[in-house]
């Protein structure tokens, strides 16, 4: 059975399967930043204690998954999902989907997926992929980080469904249970839901490791470094932050311009509440990340490496915990029109 | 960051497929723009493998030394560590860490190795020579 799916590429891998699953049912109206930002995408977190590729877990986006649900859950979309202990029952239930004519987000592991380049496989778990169809052995995948779409036989196919390690996908699948329409007004409670929610993780989250909070502690943490862990190991740390701010999948500064783009979306649904000059302070903080970026690399390139210029990285983060501060609470402030 | 700001340095990716950027046009308003790379990026991740390289160098070594099993090399090779390999293989972390043994390694049965060369994505021979073949 032919599936009516198109493959659209997108920055972010989540907030892409999210809007190409929904694309039919809503007639193209749920872009990637409008998924992203109902979605709450918008996040900081700096976990030293977990380690990823020997070095501190930093992410600026919500954890995995959460895209999905929070932006089918608001629309009020039934959602399908479905793990699986037995690799054959997953691939089983894989074809019946499709069988019925459903398209389907699978997370996967990146280490063993052949169409991705060698230097950018890791063990990271959390790539969202569409798979939407099938031809003889080989399922026809809509990867939205890629320009087109690919194939992957059966093999490649479960051995990405089931890679091991932190957040192991177990064949996770999940898709919209029901086209439903999704009407304008739904869309504008969504928006304010989404932005209610991504208040809340960047002001509110208790502790110091996660949201402006997190920024700020980080940034002072930095500071520290240069001592506490030499300039080797620092400019590592450096160059995964950099990473995870800037790799495929992020839209360029940290999420924080696909937010803006949001906001912009945002505005024509909700006009009068000042989206549009909010969305401005993220471009802003979009660009403050990248300028640190460009020095954390001269950082990692050796280049320069006193304690001064750690002293300007860590002030870097205190500069963008403050501009991003001020942004989410005039977003929490707002008198909905 | 503006359209025209967008960077387009080649970075291995970007041979394969060029990514989707958000930044503004001329009127502020956001549009997408495909980048084929940047050289901030290109550097993180030529970092982070300088730093892959050595490890798995240090690892080859401890081998030839006599003092790790190959596992060690392909731990680093594949950029696991004992807890992805105890997913892949159904062994438990203590069973691994004891096979990491060169003595104990030695005496694994053709079973066991075999579970440790599909996880890799080698061989058998290769396992235990440490060979590898760029795939």
């Amino acid at each position: 059975m032919k599936i009516d799916f198109e493959h659209r590429q997108a920055a972010h891998c989540e907030s892409g399967v999210t809007s190409n699953l929904l694309w039919n049912a809503s007639g193209g109206k749920i872009t990637e930043p409008l998924a992203f930002g109902i979605g709450a995408g918008l996040f900081f977190a700096y976990i030293p204690l977990i380690k990823v590729n020997n070095g501190p877990a930093i992410a600026f986006r919500t954890m995995p998954g959460f895209i999905f649900n929070r932006t089918c859950k608001s629309l009020k979309i039934p959602v399908v999902r479905k793990k699986f202990g037995s690799k054959e029952k997953a691939q089983t239930f894989l074809d019946e989907c499709l069988d019925n004519g459903h398209a389907v987000g699978c997370q996967v592991g990146v280490y063993y997926l052949p169409y991705f380049p060698k230097e950018y496989r890791f063990h990271f778990n959390a790539h969202n992929l569409i798979v939407y169809g099938k031809e003889g052995d080989n399922y026809l995948v809509s990867d939205p980080i890629m320009e087109t779409a690919n194939v992957l036989d059966s093999y490649q196919l479960e051995r990405v469904r089931f890679a091991k390690g932190a957040l192991s996908p177990k064949g996770h699948i999940y898709y919209p249970k029901e086209n439903k329409d999704i009407t304008d007004d739904q869309i504008k409670q969504a928006i304010k839901s989404g932005i209610k929610k991504n208040v809340y993780n960047m002001l509110s989250i208790p502790g110091s490791f996660a949201g402006i909070s997190g920024i700020k502690n980080t940034g002072l943490k930095i500071k520290k470094w240069r001592d506490k862990l030499g300039l080797e190991k620092s400019g590592l740390y450096l160059a995964q932050m950099v990473r995870m701010q800037e790799e495929i999948g992020t839209g360029g500064g940290g999420f924080r311009y696909i937010y803006g783009a949001f906001l912009q979306e945002a505005d024509v649904y909700l006009p009068g509440n000042q989206l549009t000059e909010i969305s401005s302070i993220f471009t802003k903080a979009g660009d403050m990340w990248r300028t640190a970026a460009v020095h954390a690399a001269g950082i990692y390139k050796g280049r320069i490496g006193s304690q001064e210029d750690f002293n300007t990285m860590g002030d870097y983060l205190l500069e963008i915990a403050a501009v991003e501060k001020a942004a989410f609470e005039t977003l929490k402030k707002i008198k909905w029109q | 960051m503006k359209k025209d700001d967008v960077p387009q340095d080649l970075s291995s990716l970007g041979k394969i497929t060029k990514e989707v950027c958000y930044a503004t046009d001329g009127n502020g308003k956001y549009v997408t723009e495909l980048s084929s790379g940047w050289d901030v990026k290109i550097t993180a991740l030529d970092t982070a493998w300088g730093d892959i390289e050595k490890r798995i160098a240090a690892a080859k070594q401890q081998v030839i030394d006599g003092k790790a099993s190959p596992l060690l090399f392909f731990i680093e090779y594949r950029l696991m560590d004992i807890a992805i390999l105890a997913g892949y293989t159904g062994f438990w972390k203590w069973q691994i860490k004891r096979h990491l043994k060169p003595e104990v390694f030695n005496k694994l049965s053709d079973n066991k190795l075999k579970k440790y060369a599909e996880a890799f994505n080698t061989k058998v021979e290769d396992l235990k020579t440490m060979t590898v073949h760029e795939d």
